[in-house]
């Protein structure tokens, strides 16, 4: 008899598979893939629990990738924050999961972008981020950064738009940042969002080995691995578990997550706090300044309502209401009638 | 003098702003509680305060609700107009103005009657309170008006408790400024024209007044629409706002605070569509509405709509535009535009409601229908028929289920060895769907575009694809059975009309005037499309048939055109009404008869 290990929910790690890969060998992009198969397995998400949305791009082709019995939702360029919001607010109780590259977000993509954020839409929101056009062969998006060359030696003139930095401005309540080759820091970012109730950003440095690999690039492997500055390791402590990491104190930042799980973020520098907004800030534009990415969680405010608690939706999925308990009763509607 | 009594139409010329819309209500009001129909026609511009707006009361025995372009009786209270509001009158009608208006070579006609009423000086004598002043300066145009026309005061008190039920204070004074009124008109003017009402006891009491926007808002609380997305437009939003009023009202849980309803002012109408179809798909019955410039916003969702097969409602209440200028001004517009909205074969379902109670049936039926064909449904009113407020009998209470469309849900699945989401099981081009959230390994599928067999199984093979668009011509061709069929009178004449939304009201009553000059013509509705094949028999049945609509180059005309067997195409002709303005009989009778005294030959 084989010996298959299951997860909490008594699923096999095959069943967060899906169908293979049609990316380039080597994109960054397949790395998130299977860190994310690990991460929802680990969580132990229910498939018909998880709606995986994406727009278009080379990043919105990955949720054929994973976890095949899901329902996936390949939408349109850049408008998949909108699905995600009818997705959700038709049945809450759906973990949404969204894939966006930076062309789909940061582009033709970024009003949707902004205002899932401004609404406070549960859901983790990926951006595979290669600031290059993979699907129509290697245009700059609007993420690359000034002064970096596309592989035939163009020159990019415009400055870019900086994702952490976008999304912390918009009041985003959970804000990362990591590199598709980093799992360790990844995968437990992952486990955070899945329990942070509002929509979680996480911008993913994802290289893509045919049209932004070169020298000159600022998203190449090469580039990302010299200038990739860590803020802070995660370890995703589930509701229940105990937390039985040793740490010297003020090392270590733990931040209690909306689902009474816990994220504790190993810090490199002692004195920054994951909860304070200005800080990530500064830290975004400061390091961006300097050529590097900071990489792990930059913010987290756990606690605020999110789009279906404003808009004061009942536990019960609205897909699920029935006549009696949407319609106006006979009763008021005579009344209604009788007083129009 | 003969008297006109119950046939006539007033126009209240003001200034937009001036708080004259109470007024206004309040005069429909008095008049259709005395049991006079009434069409009220609101004329405003696109403007907060300044410009000037119109309010016409169409005062019918017989019942016609279309504008006419005949005003009998004139309010004129803006200055800035008052030139060309004195020419729109009619000869042997009568003008009530300020009293400091000059009479000049322009403004002095004498075909008609004019009561100088010194509205400015009254209202400052009276209220003292500049701010309120206004206000009620229209209040006393209402009394003026009520004594001349002989409105009893019952009506006109109860029309007054109607419109300040929340206001109880405004009650009082409002009813002090339209005494000021009558007592003016009494003691100063001395009747000389034509024009009086006459009570029709009972003729109204069960009717309603209200606007399609309402109507169709009501339609999709019974309906079960559970997620609303929108933008605010004109003529559009208080189509949404009316939902939400009445969700508010209706779906709240006093106890937990809830309320069963998820409403998002979007970014923008592409996000409202997109919010819509993610609804769609997850399950919830979904609604955005909007106006044509919205609509160009969401053709990409609509198309993906169509494709990925996902059930959603669009509300369209078509205005001019684009941009501004005419926002406020009525049209067909968007017809051929809604019709195929969106790149590649998109051939969509439209709904095309012609009255109040049209609107609430439709936007109910519209929330079956999308999920039936698990399609986009439109709905197109227009600004006349959504803004304006119409008499209808009460909208009849539903009882019947909804009809939640072809779902597959966990026991199914078990039961099923497999099942395709493409796949036409039944031969009505119509496949099963899950919905997110079924606790089923079969249950997921991938939703894309294009590109899927029937399967869902990403394929870019040729006959593949052509497979899909067959089947989704043959879903169409369901659709024509599905929708409400076309209304047909059809008394055997040669010549025929074939209308639909608000052109209904003025067809009815030019099928009168001509049948009155001995021209009795057969007329077909069409309340939807894709059209059923008994449009294709009407023509049949005439030797020339004449396509009504409100819009410049005739888009019915040119759907049928492309649509109808080849030897009846030459049997239509179309006549167009498009200045922004809603439709009258004159735009119908005038052109058709000039067309049957020149007939083409129609040859067979």
């Amino acid at each position: 008899m084989a010996d298959v290990t299951v997860n909490i929910v008594g699923l096999a790690r095959d069943v967060y598979k899906g169908l293979p890969t049609t990316l380039c060998a080597g994109c960054g992009h397949n790395s998130i893939t299977n860190h994310l198969i690990k991460a929802l397995y680990e969580y132990g998400v229910q498939p018909h629990q998880l709606a995986k949305m994406s727009g278009i791009g080379c990043s919105s082709k990955t949720p054929a990738y994973f976890v095949d019995q899901a329902h996936g939702f390949n939408s349109l360029h850049g408008r998949m924050p909108s699905a995600a919001t009818g997705a959700k607010l038709a049945n809450r109780e759906l973990l949404v999961l969204g894939i966006s590259g930076d062309g789909d977000t940061a582009s033709i993509g970024l009003g949707q972008f902004s205002h899932m954020i401004r609404r406070n839409l549960d859901c983790t929101y990926l951006v595979e981020n290669n600031g290059v056009y993979g699907l129509t062969k290697g245009q700059f998006s609007a993420t690359a950064d000034l002064g970096s060359t596309l592989k035939g030696g163009k020159v990019n003139e415009y400055d870019d738009i900086d994702i952490c930095g976008l999304a912390l401005e918009l009041g985003a309540t959970f804000v990362a940042r990591s590199f598709s080759g980093d799992g360790k820091q990844l995968v437990p970012l992952l486990q955070a969002a899945f329990s942070h109730k509002g929509t979680a950003i996480l911008d993913i440095i994802s290289p893509c080995v045919t049209f932004n690999d070169h020298e000159g690039s600022t998203k190449s492997y090469a580039y990302v691995k010299d200038h990739d500055i860590l803020l802070n390791v995660p370890d995703f402590i589930r509701l229940g578990r105990e937390i039985t990491v040793d740490y010297e104190p003020g090392t270590v930042q733990n931040v209690e997550l909306d689902d009474g799980s816990h994220v504790l973020l190993r810090k490199i520098d002692r004195e920054y706090d994951a909860t304070d907004r200005v800080a990530a800030l500064s830290l975004v534009h400061e390091t961006r300044s300097r050529g590097e990415f900071i990489t792990g969680l930059l913010y987290i405010e756990s606690h605020r309502p999110d789009l279906c608690e404003k808009e004061r939706l009942p536990k019960k999925p609205l897909a699920t209401l029935t006549e009696s308990e949407m319609r106006i009763s006979r009763e008021d509607w005579d009344r209604l009638m009788a007083t129009t | 003098m003969q008297r006109v009594t119950n046939d006539f139409t007033i126009r209240v010329a003001t200034v937009n702003g001036s708080g004259s819309q109470s007024s206004n209500l309040v005069l429909t009001g008095a008049l259709f509680r005395m049991g006079i129909p009434v069409a009220p026609k609101n004329v405003f511009p696109s403007n907060i305060e300044g410009l000037p707006t119109w309010y016409d009361i169409r005062v019918s025995s017989r019942g016609y609700t279309c504008r006419t372009r005949d005003i009998d009786l004139l309010v004129a209270l803006n200055a800035a107009t008052w030139r060309d509001d004195v020419a729109s009158v009619r000869a042997g009608g009568a003008i009530i103005h300020e009293a400091t208006y000059p009479l000049t070579e322009q403004t002095q006609r004498s075909d008609i009657t004019y009561y100088a009423v010194p509205f400015a000086a009254l209202a400052k004598e009276h209220f003292p309170n500049a701010d309120l002043r206004k206000y009620l300066l229209n209040m006393i145009y209402v009394g003026v008006v009520a004594e001349l026309l002989g409105i009893e005061s019952a009506a006109i008190r109860s029309a007054v408790e109607g419109q300040f039920r929340s206001k109880p204070k405004a009650l009082e004074t409002n009813m002090l400024a339209l005494q000021i009124g009558v007592d003016f008109a009494k003691n100063h003017l001395v009747k000389s024209d034509p024009f009086a009402v006459c009570a029709i006891p009972g003729n109204t009491d069960h009717l309603l007044l209200i606007e399609g926007n309402r109507a169709a808002a009501l339609g999709c609380v019974q309906g079960g629409c559970s997620v609303c997305a929108w933008y605010p437009i004109t003529p559009s939003s208080s189509l949404c706002e009316n939902f939400i009023a009445l969700t508010e009202r209706y779906r709240g849980d006093k106890e937990t605070g809830t309320r069963n309803v998820g409403i998002v002012q979007a970014e923008d109408e592409l996000a409202a569509a997109g919010i819509v179809f993610g609804a769609g798909w997850a399950g919830a019955r979904a609604m955005t509405a909007t106006s044509g410039p919205g609509l160009s916003l969401m053709a990409e969702y609509a198309g993906y709509g169509y494709f990925a097969e996902i059930p959603g409602v669009i509300f369209d209440v078509q205005r001019v535009g684009p941009s501004t200028g005419l926002p406020t001004r009525t049209l067909q517009g968007d017809v051929a535009f809604a019709y195929t909205l969106s790149h590649g074969d998109t051939k969509h379902v439209l709904l095309l409601p012609g009255t109040v109670a049209e609107c609430y049936e439709d936007a109910m039926h519209a929330f079956d229908l999308a999920e039936r064909l698990q399609t986009p449904i439109f709905v197109l009113l227009d600004l006349d028929l959504g803004m304006n407020m119409w008499m209808t009998e009460p909208f009849p209470y539903v009882t019947q289920p909804f009809d939640r469309g072809k779902v597959l849900d966990a026991d199914d699945l078990t039961k099923l060895e497999s099942w395709g989401r493409y796949l036409d099981v039944d031969g009505d081009g119509i496949p099963y769907r899950t919905l997110p959230g079924t606790n089923h390994p079969n249950a997921g599928y991938f939703t894309r575009g294009t590109g899927h067999d029937e399967f869902a199984r990403y394929s870019e093979k040729p006959e593949v694809w052509q497979r899909n668009l067959d089947r989704l011509a043959r879903k169409h061709d369901t659709a024509r059975t599905l929708v409400t069929a076309p209304i047909c009178e059809d008394a055997g004449n040669t010549v025929g009309i074939i209308a639909y939304g608000t052109t209904h009201h003025a067809v009815v009553e030019a099928r009168d005037i001509l049948e009155s000059d001995g021209l009795a013509i057969d007329y077909l509705r069409v309340r939807a499309l894709p059209m059923a094949s008994s449009v294709a028999d009407f023509i049949h049945r005439h030797e020339r048939v004449y396509v009504i609509e409100q819009n410049r180059d005739g888009q019915l005309f040119s759907i049928l055109r492309a649509e109808l067997p080849a030897h009846l195409v030459a049997r239509i002709h179309s006549i167009r009404h498009y200045n922004g303005v809603p439709i009258d009989a004159r735009a119908i009778v005038d052109p058709l008869i000039a067309l049957e005294r020149s007939p083409v030959v129609v040859a067979d």
